[in-house]
């Protein structure tokens, strides 16, 4: 008797591992994972939408099985079956899903975007603005960091000046002396090309294209999740085909996300 | 014969756990799971491997839950040009929500400048080419969620959504010239699905420009209604 049930159970097991594996193995890109988890919290709140400002229209009590729909910024959708035919859906914010458990009776793990997130980012995208030598600029940019000290950015920026407005794109390597601290001070050296061409209102002016070289230092302030800001002074050489070359001073502010 | 079959299989893999067993124990070096494991008899420990690896597939990944946080839209309204008069105008928008708080935008929109009262008192002056009448401009913002909540129609309907205030900066091609142009404005998200949201915003575009005789602030005001995806 007790080896037929201890059999019955490796069997229904195997038949559940072999079930997963082949469920695994063919994935299929339009059902989303939805994980089943169990609340382990006296009870959760379920909202009607995915903010603080929403009403709280349902619980969740403690032991109940509720599947995990979607997720916007900080909050879940979950389903909680409600006898056979009835559902409840609702919004909940991850504080009150960080006690909850998964099937197993493990705590949910959900991944903290903080510090530890910040010195490690890979890929920072970020916007902003400033000025350069009296012109305004709006920037945007792409980063790759190899390690939390160098990385590696690409930058494009538009100039509007009130007498002429162009372009400025560049390359740059940055590197951070401390980059565990929420303020974390950076210095860059790069190249571009930048491109000027006097305002329509303006007569007998040509273009400019040259190419530019740069230094610069500023800082990152890490804001929340993955936000941060960025302050930072350049100060560019312009390599003109005339006998001087041009300095030209710029400061730029922006903010930037990371992943 | 069932127990012949179950007699050789169970010997193997008990045969095998022993060494398995054996061979941990002297590398973990501890006593403690020496003793645990004196206690279970020899059937238990053939057994236990193969169920105790089936939990690991259960493990929830939270970031392979579908995010909805980004949000594209697409606007058409009415937009008014100072001195310029007013015409259509239609934008893309992109934005990401960082927080139920904050979102970060993107926007570009066209509409066509008008003739000013200059130019139709005059008779047939013109002051710009058709080309420059085409005007484009793009920004980036920041918006924030001021009153997010609930909004009542009648009885019986309860819509998601709320105000929200969003300001930038970007630039605008104003007859033929960038101009360097901050926006500020305010909107209004209703969410007819957790992914569908309709929109009415009004924003002012600011830019200086001498193309009238002297340097001028230029407000633009933009009124549009829109439709954008959560994905």
């Amino acid at each position: 008797m007790k080896w037929t049930s201890r059999t019955a159970t490796l069997l229904v097991c195997l038949a559940g591992l072999l079930f997963s594996a082949g469920a695994l193995a063919v994935p299929n890109p339009f059902k989303s994972y939805q994980p089943d988890v169990v609340v382990s919290d006296p009870y959760i709140e379920m909202r009607t939408g995915p903010g603080r400002g929403y009403p709280v229209f349902y619980v969740a009590g403690q032991g109940d099985r509720v599947t995990l729909l979607k997720r916007k910024t900080d909050w879940f959708k979950l389903r909680l079956p409600r006898g056979s035919f009835d559902t409840k859906e609702g919004w909940v914010h991850v504080s009150q899903l960080e006690h909850t458990l998964d099937l197993d009776g493990n705590p949910l793990i959900v991944p903290k975007t903080g510090m530890e997130a910040f010195t490690a980012r890979r890929w920072e995208f970020g916007i902003g603005g400033g000025a350069i030598d009296g012109a305004a600029t709006i920037n945007g940019s792409l980063a790759f960091n190899l390690n939390p000290y160098v990385g590696v950015q690409g930058e494009a920026a538009q100039i509007l000046g009130d007498y002429s407005d162009g372009y400025m794109g560049s390359i740059s390597v940055f590197m951070r002396p401390f980059p565990h601290s929420r303020i974390s001070p950076f210095f860059n050296i790069g190249t571009g090309y930048i491109h000027i061409q006097p305002q329509t209102t303006i007569v007998q002016a040509e273009d400019l294209n040259d190419e530019i070289v740069h230094a610069g230092f500023g800082a990152d302030l890490y804001v929340s999740r993955k936000f941060m800001l960025r302050m930072e002074y350049r100060r560019h050489t312009v390599l003109t085909s005339r006998d001087d070359n041009e300095e030209l001073n710029q400061w730029k502010a922006g903010f930037s996300i990371f992943f | 014969m069932e127990s012949r079959i179950q007699h050789i299989f169970l010997t193997r893999l008990r045969a095998l756990a022993g060494v398995g067993c054996f061979t941990w124990m002297a590398f973990a070096g501890l006593t403690a799971p020496v003793s645990a494991y004196g206690a279970t008899s020899p059937d238990e420990l053939a057994l236990e491997p193969l169920v105790v690896r089936e939990p690991e597939r259960r493990e929830v990944k939270i970031d392979r839950i579908d995010t909805e946080n980004f949000e594209i839209g697409m606007h058409a309204g009415i937009m008014n040009v100072q001195d310029f008069g007013s015409d259509m105008v239609t934008s893309i928008r992109a934005a990401y929500h960082l927080t139920e708080s904050f979102f970060i935008e993107g926007q570009y929109g066209t509409t066509t400048l008008g003739e000013t009262s200059f130019e139709r008192l005059s008779g047939g002056a013109s002051l710009l080419t058709d080309d420059q009448r085409d005007m484009r401009f793009y920004n980036v913002s920041l918006g924030y969620n001021l009153f997010p909540g609930e909004s009542f129609l009648g009885r019986r309907w309860a819509f998601k959504g709320g105000l929200y205030l969003i300001g930038g900066v970007g630039s605008t091609d104003f007859a033929g010239d960038e101009r360097f142009t901050i926006n500020a404005g305010v909107g209004y998200r209703l969410a007819a699905t957790d992914w569908l949201a309709l929109h009415v915003t009004v924003r002012n575009h600011m830019f200086d420009s001498d193309l009238l005789g002297s340097k001028d602030t230029y407000h633009n005001i933009e009124f549009t209604g829109g439709l954008s995806l959560f994905f």
